[in-house]
């Protein structure tokens, strides 16, 4: 089963949450814990592993070929991104804005932008007690979050079978790297606070699962700030909420010292234990 | 000589566009001719990856010796600036297009 952890809202929870469950899942069941926020990778703050595994990430992006060029300008009409662009009597080819989608290369007539690979970034997996963890990171200067986060998915799929339960802390947000997150998702928690912004963004992460078709629950964390919005909203909407994490100093102690916080705080692993009883009779999977 | 202005309109009185990539419009003052003409560069509006070379593309057919603009290019706009022999002056976010090409005849414009 594959479940992502995302948000509307940055700073709701969603690495405390995802560490959290993924280590206190791990206890019993198979799983890997990915963080896809390739960006700021965080989750390795409260996973102390041993690492296993490192591999440079690569990209795809044409080279202009100046050489069999014909100077036709079939490239830069079909860039979406206006990565491609034919300036006078050359063809400039920009590889932080390519998202590595072949158009141009494929559809040259004179094959004039062959791709090469460049480095984006770097995949490392760690084992931790009974945790695999992955941590993708793209490299400085890197501009495009997505094609790194579509490879270190298909690393996951291809390295662990359908008996572990496949975690993934998305990105903040609701733009093209939380989609890529999302989108093959058998299920999605929407983590949010009590709050205004956090209803707000709420709401806009809720439209775009709607709109990519997604299961999806949602978890408030910070309970007891705040109003009571979110929790009318989801019931007007019909959303179940799966859990309430209490907003507790202690825990905000805990994570600045990069600690786990179930198992010291017994009430955050009660509600672990709710929302992994959901995900396990979601998947029907054995111990 | 050619004088380009990202702006915010039409006219002289416009506001200078602050913005490179996502200027709602390029005005060309021809000197000689002494005619100010209008490129409409609004559909960038739409755009979400690359405005900065997209409307840098525009300047390269435009072709003029001098742009005055704000906050000036980004990294990728200034890429292909480059390949123009044209000077960049910014600052000009605050002024119209009337007021900056008397800044920049009083040299009161930073070169980019």
């Amino acid at each position: 089963m594959k479940l992502t952890i995302a948000s509307g809202k940055g700073g709701t929870g969603k690495t405390t949450f995802s560490t959290n469950l993924a280590m206190y899942l791990a206890e019993q069941y198979k799983v890997v814990l990915t963080d896809l926020d390739v960006e700021e990778p965080n989750s390795g703050l409260f996973v102390h592993g041993r690492q296993t595994h490192q591999q440079d990430m690569f990209k795809m992006i044409p080279e202009w070929d100046k050489n069999v060029c014909t100077l036709c300008g079939n490239c830069q009409q079909l860039c979406s991104y206006h990565a491609v662009m034919k300036l006078g009597s050359q063809v400039m080819v920009f590889p932080e804005l390519c998202h590595g989608c072949y158009a141009c290369s494929e559809l040259c007539p004179a094959h004039a932008l062959p791709m090469h690979q460049i480095k984006m970034g770097e995949l490392r997996q760690y084992r931790a007690g009974n945790l695999d963890f992955i941590d993708s990171r793209l490299d400085v200067g890197q501009e495009q979050a997505v094609p790194l986060i579509a490879q270190t998915l298909d690393y996951v799929e291809r390295n662990f079978d359908t008996a572990y339960l496949k975690l993934y802390d998305a990105p903040p947000g609701t733009t093209c790297p939380v989609i890529k997150a999302t989108q093959d998702a058998d299920l999605v928690i929407l983590i949010t606070e009590p709050t205004p912004f956090g209803l707000h963004d709420l709401k806009l992460a809720i439209e775009t699962m709607r709109e990519l078709e997604k299961d999806f629950v949602v978890v408030v964390n910070r309970f007891g700030i705040g109003n009571d919005d979110v929790l009318r909203y989801c019931e007007k909407e019909g959303i179940i909420v799966l859990a309430k994490l209490p907003n507790d100093r202690h825990i905000a102690e805990l994570y600045s010292r990069g600690e786990l916080v179930y198992p010291h705080i017994p009430e955050f692993a009660e509600q672990l234990r709710l929302i992994g009883d959901f995900i396990m009779s979601q998947q029907g999977m054995q111990s | 000589m050619k004088i380009a202005f990202t702006a915010k309109g039409t006219g002289w009185d416009s506001p200078i566009d602050p913005r490179l990539g996502r200027t709602e419009y390029i005005l060309l003052y021809d000197e000689d001719k002494d005619e100010l003409s209008v490129t409409d560069n609004r559909e960038i509006e739409g755009v979400a990856h690359g405005a900065g070379p997209k409307t840098a593309q525009l300047l390269f057919d435009i072709n003029p010796d001098v742009l005055i603009t704000g906050n000036g290019p980004g990294d990728n706009a200034a890429v292909v600036l480059k390949q123009i022999p044209m000077k960049i002056y910014v600052g000009a976010g605050e002024l119209t297009v009337k007021t900056a090409l008397e800044a920049y005849k009083n040299n009161e414009l930073k070169e980019f």
